[in-house]
């Protein structure tokens, strides 16, 4: 077969339906990371254009262009879409566009998955939009502090429309953690061992497992202030035993990773564009990854830096102060090492590299402006100034924007398989770097000088107004600049010239790919033995395009790429795709829908949308998997492998872990919640125990125990070749004990809107009896599945996905009913 | 501190610009991990932050509330979108938007909120407290001179913020004899 040949068939088979209708139902990872890309840097837009809304108003004393309602409308979406809707969907899209193509393979681990979160960002993020078209936008600024966004004092719809829209968006955020972890790790190359891994992936692996880990914290928070908004439970109001604290402490749980969680994608940028632009390689790719990881684990031990004025003990500042200021060590390391790779090489001042100098300036200055903001005593200077906006802004803008330009600058010619015509972005980077800092050095002028952010308007006696004014004109230079990028993309997308494959001679493998890339990435997948395989081998685009490398041959009309084992990369599973479906996009529908009957209070369809999600989840597992054995299959260069459904740890498996890693840390911060409500908020303890009963424990206990035994015992039965449905009807059984033990549970509490406590309880036994109906589900399933076929001594995986439930569902059954009755037994 | 933050800078971005001038050195990995990573990257910026740190718990340390003779006790309460203020030398006796404090002593202010989350902030004599519903926040002040000091609030607590604010009025000890006897206005 030629390589032409090769190519159309591949094509055929991976290929998206043409036209509109192929944007509803691709579910290939180019396709969907462009469309990432596209409707972030929308986002960016907006919110460019809210934040111009901002400056105008602040330009001149006493102005009369915005009333003090619309004002914190404008900065609180500024603010919001930038952090939730522009900056983390960057990564994600950037993420899901590259990856792939970076660790050779041919698409994420789950595309359906990818589509679903795609079209769950679109919908939250147009719920918010709505909302500003409206004029009724959420308004309490980005961190959204209650008592002040709580139902006393924001009765609008406002702050549901952020609660609600967030949360909608944030599922996206956690099913690309979950996807990218499960890609990263399972689905490279052969040979592709970790340590020769594009430092990209490394950044983006980090980044992943800091969402799912960083951003459940704020879902909970979300959540329980959503209910106590809609339903008076109490859980942020100090007369009923709540404290607005908890919302703090929540919120920075989220708040401060998310710092990182957009600057390490950038930095994943930096690290791979900066070797390449200096023709030479990475100083120090260990050191890197190590300084990486430890970012990751720093930024979470840091959240109460941004609580110093609340009145923390001062022992706990001075250990938070010193531990803030102690992540300047892992930054300051990948500095120097990005400083040390140009002094190693031979750097060139193509357009990337302006923009990556411009990250140089600017994020220096943030960091060192964040360093002194780190110091106690400044803080209390400064917080909550114009000086804390402008730093917030050198660390976001130089940390991620400028980065983000030149990623978009270095992968051009990669996306679209074209050289830029005009110099238009040179021009533009100008306008960019002199606009941005006069805005912001003239802000942290004004801070010092005591302009409080969030202020609409101040007095001409202030002094300030001039100050104001070259900010603003200044922002005005730094819009042009970055429309004109824009213009530049738009113009190197009519008129422009066919560039070269790899113009950067870079060596990682997305430049093995055509440009632009076709769906299936690579017509075979290379073996790999060095971290730069182009470097070695010039020669690999064509012979993978001639399916010299592994699944070169297109026989069989299925989407298939193989997995790898995590450390070594050795080719463990093979694995088949689902093809084009509607399916992600009805079932993101179906989801917002849940959100909006919640935030219209149209709570008769609520229960109709969950109904309708569980069908439609069924009918998403149901499609995979196949009725009969299929045993070896040919991989090509002499390799033979099972399919990934075959076998006890498949990519479902993977996905389940990470998507447990992140419940857990909800669940896990719903307890430090309890736990923090209890010792520090007054009004506690409460008036009324739950009535601790040894009966609703101990069923509760035993039958979580008997359904992590009844599953194992199926599961070896199972292996024997039959008799596994009595065990499994056992497991079911046991399951439904579960949930009528947290229904019990439910039923005997003190009502839930009389203090914290019960409200805690409250949602400690809903999560309860939500995991129990969950597992009672995916039991059901399996019973059927393996009723129907789908399931053989060989064809195992779907049991070990749902053990690992079964076993989540125990563990936190018998933590909840701890957390229950234990108080009621002490008092 | 500004001028630290200068030098580093300026010392940074020399070394980046020096990477740009031409020069023929051979590459030698172990020393490049040696000089930019361990000796720039962790040592460089360790000893900058262990300086900082020492700097900071020290004077942070003054800010706080110590046992002294002479202490005054104002209780400050936030509301949307007022102040009040009471104090334990004159006992009922309470004041809307207007603290006062004795001039030349240091002063505890006991912050709490009646409704949102507010800040307590008088650039002049010290740095910023919240004041959170149910919680009481205790922040030292002293005013050296007389006078009248501007007090705001620092933590957005909806559309009246912008106004939000108060004044501080020190008195010197004859006034504020005064004062506490119920003398004034
Ligand atoms: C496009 C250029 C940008 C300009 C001119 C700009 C301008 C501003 C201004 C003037 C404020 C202060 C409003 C106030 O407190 O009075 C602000 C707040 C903020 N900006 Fe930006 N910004 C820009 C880009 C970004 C980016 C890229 C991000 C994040 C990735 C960002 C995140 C924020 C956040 C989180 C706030 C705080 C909002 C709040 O107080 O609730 N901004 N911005
Ligand atoms: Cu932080």
């Amino acid at each position: 077969m030629t390589a032409l040949r090769r190519h159309r068939r591949l094509s055929a088979i991976w290929a998206s339906e043409p036209g509109w209708k192929g944007w509803t139902s691709s579910v290939n990872h180019t396709d969907l990371g462009r469309m990432f890309l596209a409707t972030s840097f929308f986002f960016f837009f907006v919110g460019g254009v809210l934040a111009m809304l901002v400056r105008a108003q602040l330009a001149t004393p006493h102005s009369a262009f915005a009333d003090a309602g619309a004002f914190s409308q404008f900065f609180t979406m500024h603010g919001t879409i930038m952090m939730f809707l522009f900056a983390i969907p960057t990564f994600e899209g950037l993420a899901i566009y590259l990856l792939p193509k970076l660790l050779g393979t041919r698409d994420l681990a789950f595309p359906r998955l990818t589509a679903y979160g795609y079209w769950c960002y679109v919908f939250g993020g147009s719920m918010l939009l709505v909302a500003m078209v409206l004029g009724i936008a959420p308004d309490g600024g980005w961190f959204m502090y209650p008592p002040l966004t709580g139902p006393l004092h924001s009765p609008g719809i406002n702050t549901d429309f952020w609660l609600i829209g967030i949360t909608f968006v944030e599922i996206s955020a956690i099913a690309a953690a979950v996807e990218l972890t499960v890609s990263i790790l399972k689905y490279r190359a052969p040979g592709m061992s970790l340590d020769k891994m594009p430092i990209f992936a490394w950044y983006a692996l980090v980044t992943a497992l800091m969402i799912l880990t960083g951003f459940p914290p704020l879902i909970l928070g979300s959540v329980l202030l959503e209910l106590e908004r809609a339903f008076g439970l109490p859980f942020f109001q100090v007369e009923l035993g709540g404290d607005s604290l908890l919302w703090q402490h929540l919120f920075w749980l989220f708040g401060h990773p998310e710092v990182y969680i957009i600057f390490l994608p950038a930095a994943g940028v930096i690290s791979t564009i900066i070797p390449v632009m200096a023709r030479t390689t990475l100083l120090g790719y260990g050191w890197i990854v190590a300084s990486a990881v430890a970012l990751a684990f720093l930024s979470f031990g840091l959240w109460v830096h941004h609580m110093f004025t609340t009145g923390i003990p001062f022992m706990g500042l001075a250990f938070f102060s010193a531990a803030s200021t102690l992540v300047a060590v892992p930054t300051g390391v990948q500095v120097f090492a990005w400083i040390g790779t140009l002094w190693k090489g031979r750097p060139e001042l193509h357009l990337p590299m302006l923009h990556i100098l411009g990250f140089f300036v600017t994020f220096l200055i943030g960091g060192l402006t964040g360093v002194m903001v780190a110091v106690v005593p400044f803080d209390w200077q400064v917080h909550d100034t114009a000086f804390v906006t402008a730093h917030l802004h050198y660390v976001l803008f130089g940390g991620f924007v400028f980065p983000i330009l030149a990623g978009i600058y270095y992968w051009l010619p990669l996306f679209s398989g074209r050289r830029r015509f005009f110099r238009l972005g040179e021009l533009a980077f100008a306008l960019i770097f002199l606009g941005f800092h006069g805005t912001f050095l003239a802000m942290h002028w004004v801070g010092l000088l005591g302009q409080r952010r969030r202020i609409e308007t101040y007095d001409a006696e202030t002094g300030w107004g001039t100050i104001n004014l070259i900010s603003s004109i200044s922002s005005f230079v730094m819009a042009i600049g970055l429309a004109m990028v824009l213009v530049d993309l738009l113009i190197h997308a009519f008129v422009s010239v066919r560039a070269a494959r790899n113009p950067w001679k870079a060596g990682s493998l997305e430049w093995a790919s055509m440009s632009p890339p076709p769906p299936y990435n690579f017509a075979s997948l290379p073996q790999v033995d060095t971290r730069d395989p182009l470097h070695g081998d010039p020669d690999l685009p064509n012979r993978l395009a001639r399916g010299e490398g592994y699944l070169g041959d297109p026989a069989t009309d299925r989407r298939e790429t193989l997995t790898v084992s995590i450390g070594a990369a050795r080719p463990d599973f093979m694995v088949i795709y689902p093809g084009n479906t509607r399916l992600p996009i009805v079932m993101a529908a179906v989801t917002g829908l849940f959100f909006l009957s919640i935030l219209l209070k149209l709570y008769w369809v609520t229960p109709l949308a969950l109904a309708g999600v569980a069908a439609l989840a069924v009918v998403w597992v149901w499609r995979l998997g196949t009725q009969m054995d299929q045993g070896p299959q040919e991989a090509g260069r002499g390799v033979t492998l099972p399919l990934a459904g075959e076998t006890e740890k498949s990519p479902g498996w993977w996905g389940s872990v990470f998507l447990l890693v992140a419940n857990a840390t909800f669940f896990g911060s719903l307890l430090f919640g309890y736990a923090f409500l209890w010792t520090v908020a007054p009004g506690w303890p409460p008036q009324e125990w739950l009535a601790p009963s040894l009966l609703e424990f101990g069923a509760g206990t035993l039958a979580a125990v008997i359904a992590m035994l009844a599953l194992r015992f199926a599961i070896r039965r199972n292996r024997r070749h039959g008799g596994a449905l009595p065990r499994l009807a056992l497991a079911l059984g046991a399951t439904a004990v579960t949930a009528l033990v947290f229904a019990t549970l439910l039923v005997r509490l003190p009502p839930a809107d009389g203090h914290a406590y019960a409200a805690t309880l409250f949602v400690l036994g809903a999560y309860g009896l939500f995991h129990a109906l969950l597992v009672g589900l995916m039991l059901a399933f399996v019973i059927a599945r393996v009723r129907r076929g789908y399931a053989s001594a060989v064809r195992v995986a779907e049991f070990h996905i749902v053990l690992l439930w079964t076993d989540y569902l125990a563990g936190i059954t018998v933590l909840s009913l701890l957390a229950a009755h234990v108080p009621g037994v002490l008092a | 501190m500004l001028a630290g933050a200068g030098g580093i800078l300026g010392l940074v971005l020399l070394l980046l610009g020096a990477a740009f001038r031409t020069r023929g050195r051979a590459p030698d990995e172990g020393r490049d991990v040696k000089v930019w990573i361990v000796g720039l990257g962790l040592g460089f910026t360790m000893s900058v932050l262990a300086a900082l740190t020492v700097y900071g718990v020290y004077s942070g340390q003054q800010l706080m509330p110590r046992d002294g003779t002479d202490v005054v006790s104002v209780q400050a309460e936030a509301r949307r979108w007022s102040w009040s203020f009471a104090y334990a030398d004159r006992p009922g006796h309470i004041t809307d938007g207007i603290m006062h404090i004795p001039a030349g002593r240091p002063v505890d202010v006991a912050i709490t909120s009646a409704d949102v989350v507010h800040s307590f902030w008088v650039p002049r004599l010290a740095g910023k407290l919240d004041a959170i519903p149910g919680h009481v926040n205790t922040i030292r002040i002293e005013a050296d001179m007389p006078g009248t000091y501007e007090g705001l609030t620092a933590e957005y607590n909806g559309p009246g913020y912008s106004d939000h604010g108060f004044a501080v009025i020190a008195h010197d000890p004859q006034a504020w004899a005064d004062f506490v006897a119920g003398g004034d206005r």
